[in-house]
């Protein structure tokens, strides 16, 4: 048995040790925020928080983190009021909003480890794909999502 | 005109969009995944709209939500008519079953062609003022008064004289019993109040919370998963095949022939995909075998010397260039090539499907739900009439939606398992088996003259401009009706409609399939045309030693003065003409693409060979504005989607196989190349109801290979960008 602990809730899962943590999350939990892109850890629309650490779930043999504490989107806040979600809904960021999951817990991240990134520091950490081209709207969300933090 | 998003200036609609910002209670509605029926249970007014006694006014759109923003755009067209309070609106799909049931109902549900706001607005307005009619007949019933004394607005209807008002939730169920007598007036678009607002998105919120159902989100009690492996050479098919190894698996059930190849079920999808990519298959490659890219390159080139189909002609350019050197002309030749391109939506393809004895099931992210309702019927052998599609938020569209070949798997497979299964195409499977946007080779030859323009005293004219292009056909590769003799408008558009003064023109076309399945991909022949017919118009301004802006503009003037405003609104915003350090320049373009024009100027740094666009400006005229919100985000998607491509994007074919796999071998842009985009909206009003997905793609390749040129001095004449060496300068 492994056992890790999503969004608060302890897991116990009798699972192949080699299954990645993405087809955990969506398969075995039901929490499909979190999506499947490319599976090679090109894209981030896996993203979740591993031990506090951004990372690409499809690239995480669940046998290989007996213990963690993992948290996805659905576990960011109760109501969606996280300061990075309400600047996403003031710009407006999502198109098809497939990749959103994985951008919005990266700039999470990013917003921990420096609470007022500069432009340079969401070009070097948000490395994420988005086919609709919101780059401009992501990082402008970004920049508001510092300032929401400050409060 | 200003930057669009601050373009709300006038009082009376920045007072209403505070209003409606302040509410902050938009919901979205889409009905949950597996829910049976309809969940609402208010009074329907029509097949449209739908009003409970809590006042929520849901709104069905018959397009699908693919990122352009029509979840929002479509249901304030009906608000605007219906003068329904906006913060009480939910948007949902319309059923593709109901539009069968009903005799299109709906019209055509296919999603495409940037044409779901122009395409649907008189209808979607009509159907908006009739149902608010009949509230106001409702309510003049109850009142005992005539109707013509009564208004309505923010889903009331008031009778003046009286001070009476009743919601619309209150009259709703009334309203659905009354016939009109006459179908209402419809608003001009000057006197919108609603449309034309930036208002916010219906569907940001759920796509922040992960909460938004994708197609891919399904799931269904009892659910198996599947993964495909097909043959990988397109056309293909299974030779044999042997399963023991795979079958003994844990959690895999069974293997299930589909088209083009096998379908690994398993209790758990990545038991599926590993099992799949473990089957031990051999494959008949078919008719592809053994082709490559360079191939088809020659094949295209050889098939530029004739014969061809004539798209257009004015005048004799071909005896006017034979003709030549007349004194004082120059000849201008120049071949250009693009590669095959995947379309690479976020989502992988996929589809989860239940077939039982009376009924078929299918969710997806469908842009033809009309259509994928006929393909499932068929998968499964039941009559269309017993089929429900539940379409869901695309993760992506760029027109591979278009045709559900994950669907025809999933039916397939559900059927053959006799339990639901969500199918995934990984990405691997996804951008090897895409349907590309087609491979080709266009040829433009121009002879420059001595002309005399009344401003300018002596100037360049085109004598003559001769185009060619050889190009697969997209309709004979979906296999749709056969094509009058060798022309299709995919192939030509761009081109034919080309806006450039010539004395002489001539527009020809050849078109000439493989076996590598083609579609339209974001724009269609645009995607090319205007890459050529942009670059080319450069090279012409250049040999005639004209500022390429200038160039175009006196080209235009006499006969296309809309596409000089455009235009010029460009070349003013990006400071054109204005002096940029060394290594850096300026390019511009611009192109009419469904109904829209759009012009952008690229400001580009080559550096050592490598190439970044930093800033682009689009001059976006589109006429009528439902949402400039929505515009600027197309506009910015539009440009981020062609520069991708243009800067190092190309499916290449070996041995009769897509030689690309996955985003490491497809290179997407990503934050750090973003360009900034600035988005101006010129042509506003007038008759024009232009399309915004795709005209902001266009321009975007001949943009910044103009600005390459205006640096290096080196004419991009093959794309992907990155095929050229740029780190000497000519």
């Amino acid at each position: 048995m492994i056992a890790v602990t999503v969004n608060g809730q302890r897991h116990e899962l009798d699972i192949e040790a080699e299954t990645p943590l993405l087809w955990i999350l969506r398969d075995e939990l039901g929490l499909t925020g979190t999506k499947y892109g490319c599976g090679i850890a090109q894209c981030g629309a896996c993203t979740v928080h591993l031990n506090g650490a951004a990372t690409r779930s499809c690239q995480v043999q669940i046998g290989d983190i007996d213990g963690a504490e993992i948290l996805t989107i659905e576990g960011l806040s109760a109501d969606g009021t996280h300061p990075v979600q309400r600047a996403w809904i003031e710009h407006d960021v999502p198109q098809c909003g497939y990749c959103q999951s994985g951008q919005i817990m990266a700039a999470v991240a990013l917003l921990k480890e420096k609470p007022d990134p500069s432009d340079s520091d969401i070009d070097t950490t948000i490395t994420n794909i988005c086919r609709c081209g919101t780059y401009p709207r992501i990082r402008m969300a970004i920049h508001r999502a510092a300032e929401l933090a400050k409060g | 005109m200003g930057v669009l998003s601050r373009e709300v200036g006038l009082s009376r609609r920045g007072f209403i969009l505070a209003s409606l910002s302040a509410a902050g209670g938009l919901m979205i509605g889409i009905r949950p995944v597996d829910a049976a029926t309809p969940d609402s249970a208010g009074a329907e007014l029509g097949a449209w709209i739908v009003i409970d006694p809590d006042e929520s006014v849901t709104l069905r759109v018959a397009k699908s939500e693919m990122g352009q923003g029509i979840f929002t755009a479509l249901p304030m067209i009906l608000a605007e008519e219906l003068a329904c309070d906006w913060r009480h609106v939910r948007a949902e799909y319309a059923a593709a079953s109901r539009n069968l049931a009903d005799k299109q109902i709906y019209g055509s549900m296919g999603t495409g062609g940037s044409r779901s706001v122009r395409g649907s607005h008189e209808m979607l307005q009509q159907i908006g003022a009739s149902a608010r009619e009949r509230l106001i007949a409702a309510a003049a019933k109850r009142w005992q008064v005539a109707q013509s004394e009564c208004g309505a607005a923010n889903s009331h209807v008031q009778h003046a004289a009286s001070g009476r008002r009743l919601s619309y939730g209150t009259l709703a169920a009334e309203a659905a019993a009354i016939t009109l007598d006459q179908e209402p007036a419809i608003k001009a678009p000057e006197s919108f109040t609603l449309a034309g607002l930036p208002l916010a998105r219906l569907d940001t919120k759920p796509k922040t919370n992960g909460q938004a159902p994708f197609g891919i989100d399904t799931r269904l009690p009892d659910m198996l998963y599947a993964a495909v492996t097909l043959c990988p050479v397109p056309g293909g098919k299974v030779k044999s095949y042997d399963d023991s190894a795979v079958l003994a698996r844990r959690g895999v059930h069974s293997v299930v022939p589909v088209p083009g190849g096998l379908a690994v079920v398993a209790d758990r999808f990545w038991r599926a995909k590993e099992a799949a990519a473990a089957l031990q298959v051999q494959w008949d490659p078919g008719a592809g075998a053994g082709t490559s890219s360079a191939m088809f390159r020659r094949d295209y080139r050889a098939a530029l010397d004739g014969p061809l189909e004539t798209a257009r002609k004015e005048g004799d350019a071909r005896a006017t260039l034979a003709a030549t050197p007349p004194t004082g002309g120059k000849l201008v030749e120049a071949l250009y090539e693009v590669p095959h391109l995947a379309h690479a939506p976020m989502e992988p393809l996929n589809c989860t499907a239940r077939v039982t004895t009376d009924k078929v099931e299918v969710w997806l992210g469908t842009q033809n739900p009309d259509m994928a309702l006929q393909l499932a019927a068929k998968a499964a052998g039941m009559a269309p009439e017993k089929v429900e599609i539940h379409n869901c938020f695309l993760g992506g569209g760029f027109g591979r939606r278009s045709m559900n070949d994950e669907l025809i798997h999933a039916v397939t497979v559900a059927k053959a398992v006799g339990r639901p299964v969500k199918l995934i195409w990984t990405r691997e499977t996804d951008m090897q088996h895409d349907r590309y946007r087609p491979q080709a080779a266009l040829r433009a030859r121009a002879l420059l003259t001595a002309g005399e323009s009344a401003a300018e005293g002596s100037v360049a004219r085109i004598e003559a401009l001769h185009l060619q292009t050889a190009v697969g056909s997209i309709t004979r590769s979906l296999g749709w009706k056969a094509l009058a003799p060798g022309i299709e408008p995919q192939a030509i558009e761009g081109l034919a409609n080309l806006p450039y003064a010539a004395a002489n023109l001539l527009v020809e076309c050849v078109l000439k399939n493989t076996h590598i399945p083609i579609m339209f991909w974001r724009s269609v022949g645009s995607s090319q045309n205007a890459f050529v017919v942009e670059s080319f118009i450069d090279e012409l301004a250049h040999a005639a030693g004209e500022d390429p802006y200038k160039f175009r503009r006196r080209l235009l003037m006499d006969s296309h003065s809309n596409y000089v405003k455009v235009l010029d609104v460009a070349a003013e915003k990006a400071g054109w003409g204005s002096p940029l350090p060394a290594g850096k320049g300026r390019g511009i373009a611009i192109h009419e693409a469904f109904g829209t024009i759009v012009s952008q100027v690229a400001e580009v740094a080559v550096d050592k060979g490598q190439v970044r666009v930093e800033r682009v400006v689009v001059a976006v005229g589109c006429g009528h504005v439902i949402n400039p919100r929505l515009v600027q985000m197309q506009m910015e998607s539009g440009v981020i989607y062609g520069l991708t491509a243009a800067l190092g994007d190309a499916i290449t074919i070996k041995d009769g196989a897509v030689e690309q796999t996955n985003f490491d071998s497809y290179p997407m842009l990503r934050m750090a190349e973003a360009p900034r985009i600035e988005t101006y909206l010129a042509l506003s009003g007038g008759k024009r109801w232009g399309g915004i997905g795709e005209p902001g793609t266009p321009p975007i390749a001949p943009a910044v290979c103009n600005a390459i040129f205006a640096i290096t001095g080196k004419r991009i004449r093959a794309l992907p960008i990155s095929d050229t060496d740029l780190t000497s300068r000519t």
